[in-house]
């Protein structure tokens, strides 16, 4: 909560300035949602009823801010979260691959991919899947998260799948990104090390020492760098979301930035604030417990 | 590393003449060639409104160049600011140290977007967003160096010489952190490039009537479905070779000013 506090107050002072509508109806609304008090009165009063599991009504949805978000955080945690879990995995594959091919050309090529993705603009990427596999392909549905006309009910879990499928494919490509490079760094140090020398007199192969050295040494700071990019996949959650128009967190985000709706933008950043840093809190953490000075001295 | 430096020179100087030369005249509206298909008269095809994209890309970059060095600039600034209080040490650093913290724990885009928002959007409100949200990661570069040069004897040499504290800072610490700055510089500007689009992409940056790279693609976005590609295509690409040798130029130069924790 700490975390989150300095956004609100800021936040607090937009109310009344954001209300796009006529002076009159503008003084109403105001009054009716409690805008015409002193800021502090209204940032307290926000603070207290968040506290009390009440988030405020919004504007722009028409409803209170804790069904949007129950409507949609199931949307986002699909996406989300499978391409964060994908990522993850993925990630560590391609950087135990490119760690053991060091300066070989599946390593070049997989540091040429990382790199030419973090200058990528992810909105981008989203809209050029969309125009080859979408539009000239067509193998994937062009918007949202079901048939357009089905009620969302009714959506089975094939179709949901399919209309999953390439917004999640560009967000985990984003996310692969990091954490590969992370697991590659940490896996040439492995192989710099001397119990690798060892075993390699032994007879190892070099996949032997992936499987038994790499694996174990690279995993945590791999584990470590998917909880510290958890921001970036949520930040990339929000353009991917507009671009496919999945029904998610991100999309409502925009959408109550777009229309003033302060309860619902609050809300959400206050959500975003307690995800990431509670993810940064479990990277420090897993960071402390791997480093051997520490970890010596607690055996 | 020299051919990151050159290539990027070569893009600023290009997207600088072309978008200068082609003044006006290539951005304006010619109904007659609305959404032709990339050709020998208009390399990169025409958008809804009959503009050449090509030159409108140049216009794009050479504004995403502007916006970019003057957040990025901005945040320095910060980031050097913030340091500077760092370097009273106690409860300052402390509350230095905290604030940065907390600016790390938002993620950027969603920082951004409350930024813009709170500001009510437009060129001013993207730069400045841009410039709050992307500093705290320098300042404790920043920071690290500072102690550094703060343990260092000719600090208090200079101290003991009677030189005031202010003398002291000018010359002989800010000296030393000022690559750090250039190096925080270089690294940030191709971020506050990506993300000045991206906002304005999401309808939060600048605004629609200029010729930005986010206006376009998000201008691109309503005729994907009808198979116009080059819309998309063109000016995003540009947008990425962009980033792409400031990227590399930076990182280039941050493994020579730290060569040992830019293994990443």
């Amino acid at each position: 909560m700490m975390k989150a506090s300095p956004v609100d107050p800021v936040d607090a002072y937009l109310g009344p300035a954001m209300a796009r509508v006529g002076p009159e109806q503008k003084a109403q609304i105001a009054a009716s949602w409690g805008l015409n008090r002193p800021v502090p009165d209204q940032f307290f009063a926000w603070a207290g009823n968040v506290l009390s599991g009440n988030l405020g009504f919004s504007s722009a949805y028409n409803m209170p801010v804790s069904r949007v978000l129950a409507d949609r955080a199931l949307a986002s945690l699909a996406l989300t979260g499978l391409a964060w879990a994908l990522s993850g995995v993925l990630g560590f594959a391609l950087g135990l691959l490119a760690g053991a091919t060091a300066g070989r050309w599946p390593d070049r090529v997989i540091r040429v991919y990382c790199y030419t993705l973090a200058a990528t603009p992810t909105f981008w990427l989203a809209m050029l899947t969309l125009a080859v596999f979408s539009v000239q392909l067509g193998w994937a549905p062009i918007c949202c998260a079901g048939p357009i006309g089905v009620l969302p009910e009714d959506v089975t879990l094939g179709q949901r799948f399919e209309h999953l499928i390439l917004p999640l494919a560009v967000l985990t490509a984003f996310g692969v990104a990091q954490i590969a490079l992370h697991t590659r760094v940490k896996l040439i140090e492995v192989f710099e090390s001397d119990y690798v020398l060892l075993a390699r007199a032994q007879g190892a192969s070099t996949w032997d020492i992936v499987r038994h050295h790499g694996v174990r040494n690279a995993g945590i700071p791999a584990l470590t760098a998917l909880f510290a990019t958890m921001g970036e996949i949520i930040g990339g959650s929000v353009l991917a979301e507009q671009v496919f128009a999945w029904p998610g967190l991100g999309r409502a985000t925009v959408e109550a930035g777009l229309k003033g709706d302060v309860p619902l933008l609050m809300a959400i950043a206050l959500l975003t604030a307690l995800l990431v840093s509670t993810g940064n809190m479990i990277a420090d953490e897993l960071t402390r417990r791997i480093d051997p000075r520490i970890r010596a001295g607690s055996r | 590393m020299a051919s990151a430096a050159l290539l990027s020179a070569i893009l600023i100087a290009t997207v600088a003449l072309s978008s200068w030369g082609l003044g006006e005249a290539g951005i304006r509206a010619d109904f007659a060639a609305r959404l032709l298909q990339p050709s020998a008269a208009h390399l990169f095809g025409t958008d809804q409104m009959g503009r050449d994209l090509l030159a409108r890309s140049m216009h794009g970059l050479a504004l995403s160049l502007q916006v970019g060095a003057l957040a990025a600039g901005l945040s320095v600034v910060i980031a050097l600011g913030v340091t500077f209080v760092s370097g009273f040490g106690g409860i300052a650093d402390s509350l230095a140290r905290f604030v940065t913290d907390l600016m790390l724990a938002m993620p950027h885009l969603m920082l951004l977007l409350l930024l813009s928002f709170m500001l009510g959007g437009g060129t001013a409100a993207v730069i400045f967003a841009v410039a709050v949200s992307h500093w705290p990661r320098l300042a404790r570069v920043l920071r690290g160096e500072l102690l550094q040069v703060q343990s260092a004897s000719f600090i208090e040499t200079s101290r003991a010489l009677g030189r005031s504290r202010w003398f002291t800072i000018r010359h002989h610490i800010l000296p030393h952190l000022l690559p750090q700055a250039m190096v925080g510089f270089l690294l940030m500007f191709p971020h506050a490039i990506l993300h000045e689009a991206a906002l304005t992409f999401l309808g939060f940056g600048l605004e629609p009537s200029r010729p930005a790279i986010g206006v376009m693609l998000s201008d691109a976005m309503r005729h994907i479905g009808a198979g116009r590609w080059w819309l998309a295509v063109f000016p995003g690409a540009m947008l990425l070779v962009l980033v792409l040798s400031f990227e590399v130029l930076g990182s280039s130069l941050r493994r020579l000013a730290s060569p040992t924790e830019a293994r990443t």
